[in-house]
């Protein structure tokens, strides 16, 4: 009887004795003798999107404190990172933020790079920006969808997750796997695009903007949707940069920082977009914000995917010491075979230097740190998350609103538990 | 033969109350509205437009516990979660079923670290384990419909 047994310790784990000098100082006075509420939101709760517990005290529907609790999908990714080598560490990495595993590939991928002082080719690099654009999307549409159902528009996710299945799709055919695609890899990308899919992208990039619009068409002028949103949840750019917000939650206070533009990476300086900036730092605004970035990765997209015709050449660097050589030359090339060989069983092994690298993410920065030890895996890889400042910041942001807005504040910063609790 | 050989075409069907009962019970298998970690963005993606759980009876998800007969567990599953989610599970009211979704629910994954627990069976009874990491949602359907044929074979005696 294994469950009986795991039952009862489980049983006594959840046996917390509620003593209110644990809260003493975290909370108001006020609310140890009774006079304000103590209000548990989560991990079960369908808007804290995934498993946020936020512990409150309100006075009638008033947010006085929230106190973040963290933690509940902590994977241990990091740990796990230090005990594989750098190539066989990537796919962890897609399962950190969920909801953009492109971008997470990306700056694992970038740092690696980084540290090995390792070439990508420029057509890996374009269609890595594809992915990257693609992703922002995927992910903005998840954002839009669950953001909406949360304020009570339940259509809009059925809308939003049509158009997500054709990314995925994409995604699917550039991989095999719809979500965790590992497909951006250290020195270029795992594959080329297959022959279907530049008339496929471009298909979708020929609708996609009426979709955008449909979305907008619903919600934008839509006065219950701006009764909840506009003056809710206003992050004064301050206290945003205090918090060490970034992405569209620092843009939409009004802050001009996209590290696209600031520290360009994978070819972003050679794209023409612009990054939209809110004026109120309301929730409306980042609203506003995000469906502003479907257009201009449209843009993107549609540069990128006219630069993918006319480049040709590798998809991966040729550096064969840190990039497998291509399935062809196996059976020719003896070569070939020790490469494929050592780098399948051992690795590569990377200098004891230690890097930061950092890209933009749907949500913000998010950055990754390793710390290599000479040999085949690092001492230490940390990821600096947008997720986790966000969520640092809710606190600050959600106080003197009410019960009903912090769902809206929750949505709208867009918060990944994965890419917070990693 | 029987009593249907007899009524002949009269628009009646004769059945047995168990197999009426589990026949009504996958018609309308309301899930919690619970998700973990990747696995429950394509347990999104099953509900939403192209996939449509609707179709199954299974388009309302229950916030709470309590009106829920199905719990799928879509993720992986952290230490500090399993007292959580073995609370949803004793808060559900029978009869009540569970999915384990995706690898790392149902065994850990990729994760064999400190802080997951090794599949969601060690806290939880489970009746379905689909594997994929996420499983795209034909898998999931594909779960969902086995467990339908699993509860179309439960027999009166086993009822609690």
């Amino acid at each position: 009887m294994a469950v009986a047994e795991r039952y009862q310790s489980i049983e006594e784990q959840r046996r917390w004795e509620g003593s209110f000098d644990q809260l003493r100082g975290l909370v108001s006075e006020r609310a140890i003798t009774g006079e304000t509420m103590l209000l548990n939101m989560g991990p079960h709760h369908p808007s804290t999107h995934g498993v946020l517990r936020l512990l409150l005290e309100l006075d009638g529907e008033q947010i006085i404190t929230c106190l973040p609790d963290i933690g509940f999908l902590h994977t241990g990714i990091e740990k796990s990172i230090e005990d594989k080598s750098y190539e066989k560490a990537l796919p962890l990495t897609d399962r950190m933020d969920y909801l953009s595993p492109m971008s997470n590939n990306m700056v694992y991928a970038s740092a690696v790079e980084k540290l090995l002082a390792l070439d990508v080719p420029e057509r890996a690099q374009i269609i890595r920006v594809i992915c990257l654009e693609l992703a922002r999307c995927a992910s903005h549409l998840v954002w839009l969808g669950t953001h909406a159902i949360d304020m009570g528009a339940m259509s809009v996710l059925l809308y939003a997750f049509r158009e997500r299945e054709r990314i995925l799709g994409m995604f699917e055919m550039l991989s095999g796997q719809r979500m965790m695609s590992s497909y951006i890899r250290p020195g270029g990308v795992w594959r080329d695009v297959p022959a279907d899919f530049l008339p496929t992208i471009k298909q979708f990039l020929a609708d996609f903007p009426a979709k955008v619009d449909d979305y907008e068409a619903l919600l934008t002028r839509n006065p219950i949707w701006k009764d909840r949103a506009q003056g809710v949840g206003v992050i004064e750019p301050d206290i945003a940069l205090a918090h060490g917000m970034t992405g569209p939650a620092l843009r939409g206070s009004g802050v001009n920082w996209d590290l696209r533009k600031a520290q360009p990476y994978s070819g972003y300086e050679t794209y023409e977009f612009n990054v939209p900036l809110g004026e109120h730092g309301d929730v409306y605004d980042r609203y506003l914000i995000r469906i502003q970035e479907f257009r201009e990765s449209m843009k993107i997209l549609n540069q990128a995917v006219a630069r993918l015709e006319r480049v040709q050449g590798p998809y991966r660097s040729e550096n064969r010491k840190y990039c497998p050589p291509l399935r062809s030359e196996l059976g020719q090339s003896m070569e070939a075979v020790i490469h494929h060989f050592k780098l399948w069983t051992y690795g590569y092994d990377a200098p004891d230097d230690e890097i930061y690298c950092a890209i933009e993410s749907p949500r913000g920065e998010i950055g990754c740190y390793i710390h290599g030890t000479g040999a085949n895996k690092p001492r230490r890889v940390h990821f600096k998350t947008p997720s986790f400042m966000h969520i640092s910041a809710l606190p600050v942001v959600s106080k003197g609103y009410l019960l009903a807005d912090m769902v809206a504040i929750i949505g709208s910063v867009d918060i990944v538990l994965g890419d917070c609790d990693r | 033969m029987g009593v249907s050989e007899k009524l002949g075409n009269l628009g009646v069907v004769t059945t047995t109350v168990e197999q009426a009962v589990n026949w009504a019970r996958t018609g309308a298998m309301w899930p919690l509205l619970f998700g973990l970690a990747c696995c429950a963005i394509e347990y999104m993606s099953s509900q939403a437009s192209s996939y449509d759980l609707s179709r199954f009876g299974m388009e309302l998800n229950r916030a709470t516990p309590r009106q829920a007969d199905l719990l799928i567990v879509s993720g992986r599953l952290t230490r500090k979660m399993a007292p959580v989610v073995r609370q949803l599970y004793d808060q559900m009211a029978e009869p009540k079923w569970v999915i384990s979704m995706g690898d790392c629910a149902s065994c850990g994954g990729v994760y064999n670290n400190y802080a997951i627990v090794q599949g969601v069976d060690e806290i939880i009874p489970v009746d379905v384990y689909i594997a994929g990491c996420p499983p795209r949602p034909e898998q999931l359907l594909h779960g969902i419909l086995t467990l339908h044929e699993k509860v179309k074979g439960e027999r009166i005696a086993d009822w609690a």
